[in-house]
C-alpha cells in the first residue's frame, strides 16, 4: 500500500493513496462540513459545502471529491472558507420552505444542523422560490420537492443499493427536480416503497406517509378495541428515540409504553414470525419432497415482494405463499382472537408498528382485505411515527418498567425474535426444518454461517446427508445477483432469504434517524450490527429458541389452525402475488 | 406469464439500439439513440422513451433525465408552424419578451407547447445573429424583423391564410 504525505492545517498527514482530502482531514480530527456526501454511496461532489483551499489552486476544491496528492497543502478552515460555506447554505435556505417548526425532520435534519453549525442567523434573499405540489400518491412514501436540496442521495441509494433506479434528476438549472421517470406520481412508478430514500435524505424531501392521526382517532373511540403489534426490529431501535444507546433492546418498555397511550391489547409480531416458520417450513419440505418450485424464496419483506412483482415476475412461483408475520397477526386478531373473545372483527382496530414503510402499502393490498370489506391491518406506523406519538403523549420512555405482551399472541421463540436481522429468517427456518426433516433434535442451533452483515451470503447446510444450498441477500442489488444466478440455473439453490433493506429490517426505511453526528448515516454497518446484536442477544438469552417448540404456537394449531398447511391455514395465512406494471429494468 | 412485447418504434431503430447494446458501454449511446428517435418522429414521446429504456436496458428515469436535460430534445410534438422568438440579448432589450407574451396569449399556449389543432408551437431561441433586425421571430423558414406585440395577430393570421 502506497502512502501519501500531505499537510492539512499545518499538520503532517500520511494516508493511503486514493483517499480523499475529506478522509485525510477526518483522520486528524479536522472535520469538514458536508451535505451531499454520503459515506456509503458514490461521490456526488455537487453541494460544495466541503470546500477547502489547496495551495496552487485558485478556486476552492470539494474535499469529498478531491483525492489527496503527495505534497498537497490543504487549509480546511479560514474566514474566507467559512464564509463561502455559509453563503452556500444560505442560498439553499433561500430556496427552501421556512417550515422547521412543523417539519418531521426538525431536530435531525442535516440542512438545519448545518445551518446552525455554520452560523447562519438571518436569511438574505427573499426571492422567488421553487414551487412543487407534494406527491401524496403513494401510501408509503411522500415526496416534497420543495424541501429537496438536489444532493441526489436518494437517486444514488435507489440505484446503487436497491437497483430500482426509480429516481433521476430531471430538467436543468432552476427547474431541476428529482422525480421518477416522466415526473410520474410515485405510485405510478417502479418505486418498491422501501423507504431507503427517506433514510438517506438529509432533509424532509422524502418522508413516510404519516398515519398517526387515524391511530389517535381510534384510541379516542370508545367503541373500538384497539390492538397493536410490534415487529422484531422495533425493540432493537426504538430506544434511540430517547438516546438510549444503540443496540439496547427495550421490549418491555415498548409494551408498557403502548399500554400507557391506550392500546387495549399488545401482541408480538415475533409470535407470528414463529407461525411463519411453521407454515414456510411445511411449504419448504413439500417442495423438497416434490422437487418442484425450488428454490423457495421468503416472503416477509413487502419491499422485496414489490420488487419481484415489478422486476422478476417470472420468479413469482418461487416466492413463498406465506403472508408476512404482520399480516398473519392482523388476520388472526380479526378471526381467531375475535372469535375467542367474542368480539365483532369490525370493532377491532389493528395497528402494526413496523420498521418499514412498505408495510403501509402491504396493509392496503387487495389481497389483505377481508371478504366483509374491512382491512386486516387498519394502520401501520413506522418506528419513527411511534416515537413521535409517545413523545406527543408525554411518555417518559426510559423510565418505564418492563411489561409483557398480552396472550394468546404474545409468546415468541428466539427464532421469531431474530426475524428482524438479515439471515434471521433463514436461521429460524433451518432450526425448524432440520428437526422436521430429520425427526431429531438439532445440536447446534446457531447457524452462524448465515449470520452476517454483508449484503450477500451463501452456505451449504448438511441436513443428515442432504445438502441444502441456501443464500441470504439484503439490499435489492444483492438480491438481483442471486436471482440472476437462479435464472441461469448454474447452481441448485433450495432456500433463499431476501430482505429489501440493507442489513434487513433493523435498518428498514422506518427506523429512527439520529441527530448524533456519529450515527446520522443509517446505512452505517456499526448501527446495523448493534441493532442485530440486540436481537441475537434476546435469542441467546431464551431457553425457547425454536418456533415449533413455542407453546403458544402449539396452542393456536390445536385450537384453531389444525396443522401447518391445513385448509384453514391456507385460507388465513397464505396469499398470492401478481406481475405489476410498470415493469422494472433490471 | 408474459407475452412478446410489441414496440411502436420502427424496426431499423430497434436494430440500431440492439447494435449499440453490443458495445462496451451501451448507456453511452443513449444520446445518439434519442437523437435518432427525435429525427424520425420529431419529438420524444413517453412511449418511445420507455421503449428506448427497455430495449437499451437503461432505467427509464435515467433516459427521461437525459431527455429533459438537453434543450435540443423535444418532449412534445411541434406544431406545423414552429414560432421561435429570439431571446438573445439584443432582441430581449428591444422587447422580445413582450413579443413572446403576445404569441403566448394569442395562441393560448406556453413556451414548448403546441396548439390543439397542431398548427402552432412556440419556442424560445438564443441569438440567431441578425441583431440589427431585433426583435426577430422565425416561423419555420420565414424571418420576421422588428416585430412588435401589436403585429402578432396579423402575422399569425397571414400564416393561417397561406396554410
Ligand atoms: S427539511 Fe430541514 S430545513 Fe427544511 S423545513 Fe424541514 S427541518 Fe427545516
Ligand atoms: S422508496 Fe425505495 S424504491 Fe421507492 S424511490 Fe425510495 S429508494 Fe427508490
Ligand atoms: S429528495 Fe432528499 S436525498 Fe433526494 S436529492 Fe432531494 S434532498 Fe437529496
Ligand atoms: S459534501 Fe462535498 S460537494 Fe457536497
Amino acid at each position: 500500500m502506497k502512502y501519501i504525505n500531505a499537510i492539512i492545517d499545518d499538520i503532517n498527514v500520511s494516508v493511503e493513496e486514493g483517499k480523499t482530502i475529506m478522509e485525510a482531514a477526518d483522520s486528524i480530527g479536522a472535520h469538514v462540513p458536508r451535505l451531499c456526501y454520503h459515506p456509503f454511496l458514490s461521490t456526488e461532489g455537487s453541494c460544495r459545502i466541503c470546500s477547502v483551499k489547496v495551495e496552487g489552486f485558485g478556486n476552492l476544491l470539494p474535499a469529498c471529491a478531491t483525492k489527496i496528492q503527495e505534497g498537497m497543502k490543504v487549509t480546511t478552515n479560514s474566514p474566507e472558507i467559512r464564509e463561502t460555506r455559509r453563503d452556500l447554505v444560505e442560498l439553499l435556505l433561500d430556496n427552501h420552505p421556512r417550515a422547521c417548526l412543523t417539519c418531521e425532520r426538525d431536530g435531525n435534519c442535516e440542512l438545519q444542523n448545518l445551518s446552525y453549525k455554520l452560523g447562519v442567523r438571518h436569511r438574505v434573499f427573499d426571492g422567488a422560490r421553487k414551487r412543487f405540489p407534494i406527491d401524496f400518491s403513494n401510501v408509503s412514501v411522500v415526496r416534497d420537492a420543495e424541501k429537496c436540496i438536489l444532493c441526489r442521495r436518494c437517486v444514488r441509494v435507489c440505484s446503487e443499493i436497491q437497483g430500482v433506479h426509480n429516481l433521476s434528476q430531471m430538467f436543468r438549472g432552476v427547474n431541476t427536480v428529482v422525480t421518477p421517470a416522466f415526473q410520474a406520481p410515485m405510485d405510478e412508478s417502479v418505486c418498491i416503497k422501501c423507504g431507503q430514500c427517506i433514510n438517506v435524505c438529509p432533509t424532509a424531501a422524502f418522508i413516510e406517509k404519516n398515519d398517526t392521526d387515524v391511530v389517535w382517532e381510534a384510541l379516542k373511540d370508545r367503541n373500538k378495541f384497539v390492538v397493536v403489534q410490534t415487529a422484531p426490529a422495533i425493540r432493537a431501535a426504538i430506544g434511540e428515540g430517547w438516546d438510549i444507546p444503540h443496540g439496547t433492546h427495550v421490549t418491555g418498555k415498548t409494551v408498557a409504553a403502548l399500554r400507557r397511550i391506550g392500546f387495549d391489547a399488545v401482541f408480538d409480531t415475533d409470535f407470528t414470525a414463529d407461525l411463519t416458520i411453521m407454515e414456510e417450513s411445511h411449504e419448504f419440505i413439500q417442495r423438497i419432497k416434490s422437487g418442484e418450485g425450488l428454490p423457495l424464496i421468503t416472503s416477509c419483506s413487502p419491499g422485496w415482494i414489490n420488487f419481484v412483482e415489478h422486476f422478476y415476475p417470472e420468479l413469482l412461483p418461487n416466492v413463498s405463499t406465506c403472508k408476512s408475520p404482520m399480516q398473519m397477526l392482523s388476520t388472526l386478531s380479526k378471526t381467531y382472537y375475535a372469535e375467542k373473545t367474542g368480539k365483532d372483527p369490525k370493532d377491532i382496530f389493528m395497528v402494526a408498528i413496523m420498521p418499514c414503510v412498505a408495510k403501509k402499502f402491504e396493509a392496503k393490498r387487495p389481497e389483505h382485505q377481508a371478504e366483509a370489506g374491512y382491512p386486516y391491518t387498519d394502520a401501520v406506523l413506522t418506528t419513527r411515527e411511534l416515537i413521535w406519538m409517545l413523545k406527543a403523549y408525554g411518555v417518559d420512555f426510559p423510565n418505564l418498567p418492563d411489561e409483557d405482551f398480552d396472550n394468546p399472541m404474545g409468546i415468541a421463540s428466539g427464532a421469531g425474535d431474530i426475524f428482524g436481522s438479515t439471515g434471521g429468517v433463514m436461521e429460524a427456518a433451518l432450526r425448524t426444518s432440520y428437526e422436521l426433516i430429520t425427526g431429531e433434535s438439532i445440536e447446534n442451533l446457531e447457524f452462524k454461517n448465515v449470520r452476517a452483515i454483508e449484503g450477500l451470503k451463501e452456505a451449504t447446510i448438511d441436513i443428515k446427508g442432504t445438502q441444502i444450498n441456501v443464500a441470504v441477500a439484503n439490499g435489492l442489488n444483492n438480491a438481483k445477483t442471486i436471482l440472476e444466478k437462479v435464472k441461469k440455473g448454474d447452481k441448485q439453490y433450495h432456500l433463499i432469504e431476501i430482505m429489501a433493506c440493507p442489513g434487513g429490517c433493523v435498518a428498514g426505511g422506518g427506523q429512527p434517524l439520529s441527530h448524533v453526528e456519529k450515527y446520522i448515516y443509517p446505512l452505517d454497518k456499526e448501527i446495523i450490527k448493534l441493532r442485530q446484536q440486540a436481537l441475537y442477544n434476546i435469542d441467546s438469552g431464551k431457553t425457547l429458541r425454536k418456533s415449533h417448540e413455542n407453546p403458544a404456537i402449539k396452542q393456536i394449531y390445536n385450537e384453531y389452525l389444525e396443522k401447518p398447511g391445513s385448509h384453514i391455514s391456507h385460507e388465513l395465512l397464505h396469499t398470492s402475488y401478481q406481475a405489476k406494471s410498470p415493469r422494472g429494468i433490471k | 406469464m408474459c407475452c412478446e412485447v410489441k414496440y411502436t418504434l420502427e424496426n431499423d431503430i430497434i436494430e440500431y439500439i440492439e447494435e449499440c447494446k453490443k458495445e462496451e458501454h451501451p448507456e453511452s449511446y443513449l444520446i445518439a439513440v434519442l437523437h435518432k428517435v427525435q429525427g424520425r418522429y420529431g419529438f420524444l414521446s413517453e412511449i418511445h422513451i420507455d421503449e428506448v429504456a427497455h430495449i437499451l436496458e437503461v432505467p427509464t428515469a435515467t433516459v427521461y433525465g437525459v431527455a429533459t436535460f438537453y434543450h435540443y430534445f423535444k418532449l412534445k410534438p411541434r406544431g406545423k408552424y414552429s414560432v421561435s422568438v429570439c431571446l438573445g440579448t439584443a432582441c430581449f432589450v428591444k422587447g422580445a419578451d413582450s413579443v413572446l407574451g403576445a404569441f403566448k396569449s394569442e395562441l393560448g399556449i406556453e413556451m414548448g407547447e403546441t396548439t390543439s389543432d397542431g398548427l402552432f408551437s412556440i419556442e424560445g431561441t438564443r441569438c440567431i445573429g441578425v441583431c440589427a433586425l431585433a426583435p426577430v421571430v422565425t416561423i419555420n423558414e420565414r424571418v420576421f424583423s422588428n416585430v412588435s406585440p401589436g403585429q402578432v395577430p396579423k402575422i399569425l393570421h397571414d400564416i393561417k391564410d397561406t396554410d
